[in-house]
């Protein structure tokens, strides 16, 4: 297995009391928080692959006007496979991987509070995605309705279709069982003097990520589960002729939907916050006012749901009410982007490969904030919605955002798993690639859209063409760069051997243990102060 | 090992955080009935009666509005379906009928149901309907063709700015809901 590239080392540790046991065994009955997160970053990057693959199909489409590869039920295939694959089991599994491997070490426990229950909930993901890919070859095809799954026209999925509820149930499941996880292993496994406000902020963002999670899953799981029911057990939630309602599908969808694109970015915002600090050489400006902007942006996140259906027919109030509550979010983000700011002000900054991309996530995700206050402006809505131009905020969002701080977080974290700094030319040259082509692939398509470009159709008219070819071209780039970083990982053990410290400026109780992490850690409770005046 | 007290700390934590799951998961149930009384109070995505009502109001004779009717006829439902008029002026608080006329396409006995909805939304809870074959299921015959009444009364609150009411119909084949 790739697994083995990023942790043979805890194999070869002089740790024979508590070591590993050999084989696949280690892997299929790991109850092993940095086993475990290991093969979370590992699957989610192989997820990251397949998504990006349909990706490069979407964009080969769509370079030059008319059909050239692929069939128009293909390319609809293709859009609902890739967000899925995307959004389910590259970034989310990405932050729980990340989540079970710096959260234990981060607040000094031993290891996750519920073990047993982390092997499953990571176990289930694999068969819940080899469900979905599955459905790729069978009659009727995959699901091709889109990933927010309307009825009606979700539900004349082919044979595929119990297959992708079922799919979207397990990995519902997989998210509930992390993030209880999460949430019992930061209240109960703190080291003794670590109180709440003196947690990371990538535990505190993680903490209010694991209460999104717990509080919306399951909605999904029941919105699904009518789609189930309307399909074969003659119920009619969603459909018109049986006294349902199609429009309601998508309250209870954006319900779910709203705070899950939170459960996607906060963690993310994590990341950041942990980063910057340490290459800027300063603390964390404004700690505190961060966990109160992470909480009101959680709270926020459950009253603005209806701004993804503007266009359904809605009361002016509801309009109004959405419109405004939507524009309200841009305060607490706005603080988080100014402490960000802060902590940079007169900092003695070095561009090392985590910071480049920190810094790149502060720009770029600013943008896609920006077009997300354009769309959430109700009369301008009805001219964006469905169009390219909300393909370009939420990928400005989800790449350059939740991606840029994933790949942040690797570079950062990654000396401490592997014990040996990584190859820092690659590490740049990944970085700046990544950053060109992410922003030649997405850039155009504000322009597209503001034409009327419409999102999911395989085919545009001429007048579309030249931004479509740049497009395609900044994507096919951006995902050949992103074989930089495997090249990263295959050579990360050849590199100088890492301090515990790894950074000069970093602080925390993750550096205060041997690079690479030992298999077991802080087995007795360390000082959470030691760590914190190891840096003031 | 954790000790005792640890581990009784977090079976309870994990309890109650299962208590919050359970809960997200009836709510998302809860939200079907909430959404069926918002769109009864608010007229929310069109809503209107579908039982008949009486109404007695004096008719409005100086206001005239257009009501428009639009007909669609569900993919999988094979019939013909249409307005005998596209729309009518009406004045507020007066009674009309109109006539729609559907057709059975197919050799066999089909059962339909037409599903109403009016724009704008702020029209949806004045335009009252006091007989409607959108009440009831409807029955055809083989090849049967059938003219189906409506009733209705556009209620005098009807806001100012409100000059085109338009009340569309979708009509399905109830068979291929219920085997779907």
């Amino acid at each position: 297995m790739t697994a083995t590239t990023v942790d043979t080392h805890a194999a070869d540790h002089d740790d024979h009391d508590h070591g590993p046991t050999k084989g696949i065994g280690r892997w299929l009955f790991s109850t092993n928080h940095k086993d475990i997160g290991t093969m979370y970053l590992v699957f989610s990057l192989l997820m990251f692959f397949i998504g990006g693959s349909m990706a490069m199909v979407i964009r080969s489409e769509l370079a030059i006007p008319g059909l050239q590869f692929v069939h128009p039920e293909f390319f609809n295939s293709m859009t609902t496979m890739h967000a899925l694959i995307m959004v389910f089991g590259a970034v989310m599994p990405a932050f729980v991987g990340l989540a079970n491997w710096m959260i234990p070490l981060m607040i000094g426990a031993p290891d996750m509070a519920l073990p047993r229950m982390n092997n499953w909930s990571f176990w289930i993901l694999p068969i819940a995605f080899g469900i979905l890919l599955s459905t790729l070859f069978m009659p009727g095809g995959a699901p091709a309705g889109g990933w927010t799954m309307y009825p009606p026209l979700i539900l004349q999925t082919g044979d595929a279709f119990p297959f992708l509820i079922f799919s979207v149930h397990l990995m519902g499941l997989s998210s509930i069982m992390g993030a209880i996880n999460v949430i019992v292993t930061i209240i109960n496994m703190r080291a003794p003097d670590m109180t709440l406000l003196k947690m990371p902020m990538f535990v505190w963002t993680w903490l209010i990520t694991a209460y999104l999670l717990i509080a919306v899953m399951p909605v999904l799981a029941g919105a699904v589960t009518m789609l189930l029911t309307d399909q074969f057990f003659g119920t009619s939630f969603f459909l018109a002729a049986g006294g349902g309602d199609p429009v309601m599908f998508q309250h209870i969808f954006w319900f779910f939907g709203h705070p899950e694109v939170y459960i996607m970015i906060l963690p993310a915002f994590g990341v950041v916050s942990e980063i910057i600090p340490t290459f800027a050489r300063k603390k964390l400006f404004g700690h505190d006012s961060m966990v109160y902007a992470a909480s009101c942006i959680a709270f926020l996140s459950f009253i603005v749901w209806a701004h993804h259906m503007f266009t359904v027919g809605m009361p002016l109030t509801g309009q109004l009410f959405f419109m405004f509550a939507t524009m309200l979010i841009a305060v607490p983000t706005g603080v988080k982007i100014f402490n960000w700011v802060a902590t940079m002000w007169r900092g003695s900054m070095t561009f090392e490969t985590p910071m480049l991309f920190s810094l790149a996530f502060v720009f770029l995700f600013t943008i896609g904030g920006f077009s997300g206050l354009m769309l959430a402006i109700q009369p301008a809505d009805v001219q964006y919605h469905d169009t390219y131009f909300v393909v370009a905020h939420f990928h400005y969002v989800l790449v350059p955002g939740s991606v840029f701080a994933i790949m942040a977080g690797a570079y950062y974290w990654l000396p401490k798993w592997t014990g040996h700094m990584y190859n820092e030319t690659l590490g740049k040259l990944h970085f700046w690639m990544s950053t060109i082509f992410v922003n030649l692939t997405f850039f155009p398509q504000h322009f597209l859209g503001l034409a009327g470009m419409p999102r999911r159709i395989p085919d545009y008219s001429v007048q579309f063409a030249d931004f479509n070819l740049v497009s395609s071209v900044g994507a096919i780039g951006f995902g050949l760069s992103q074989l930089i970083f495997v090249a990263v990982l295959l050579t990360a053990k050849k590199g100088a051997k890492a301090t515990d410290r790894v950074w000069e400026g970093s602080h925390g109780l993750e550096w205060t243990v041997p690079s690479p992490a030992p298999w077991h850690t802080f087995t007795t409770p360390p000082k959470a102060r030691i760590a914190n005046e190891s840096f003031e | 090992m954790s000790s005792e007290p640890k581990n009784n700390a977090n079976r309870n934590l994990v309890l109650s955080l299962l208590v919050v799951v359970v809960g997200a998961f009836g709510f998302g149930y809860l939200l079907v009935p909430l959404y069926d009384v918002f769109c009864e109070i608010t007229g929310f995505g069109g809503r209107t009666n579908t039982e008949a009502v009486a109404v007695t109001e004096a008719p409005d004779l100086d206001r005239d509005i257009r009501v428009e009717f639009v007909t669609t006829v569900n993919s999988y439902a094979p019939f013909e379906f249409a307005a005998d008029a596209d729309s009518m002026i009406v004045h507020p608080g007066q009674m009309y009928f109109a006539t729609f006329t559907a057709k059975n396409m197919t050799g066999e006995d089909k059962v339909a149901m037409a599903v109403p909805s009016v724009a704008p939304v702020a029209a949806a809870e004045h335009f009252v309907k006091i007989e409607c074959f959108c009440f009831n299921s409807q029955s055809f015959a083989a090849s049967e063709e059938r003219a189906m009444p409506l009733q209705f009364i556009v209620d005098p609150d009807l806001p100012d700015y409100v000059d085109t009411i338009t009340l569309q119909y979708t009509f399905f084949d109830t068979a291929r809901v219920a085997s779907n």
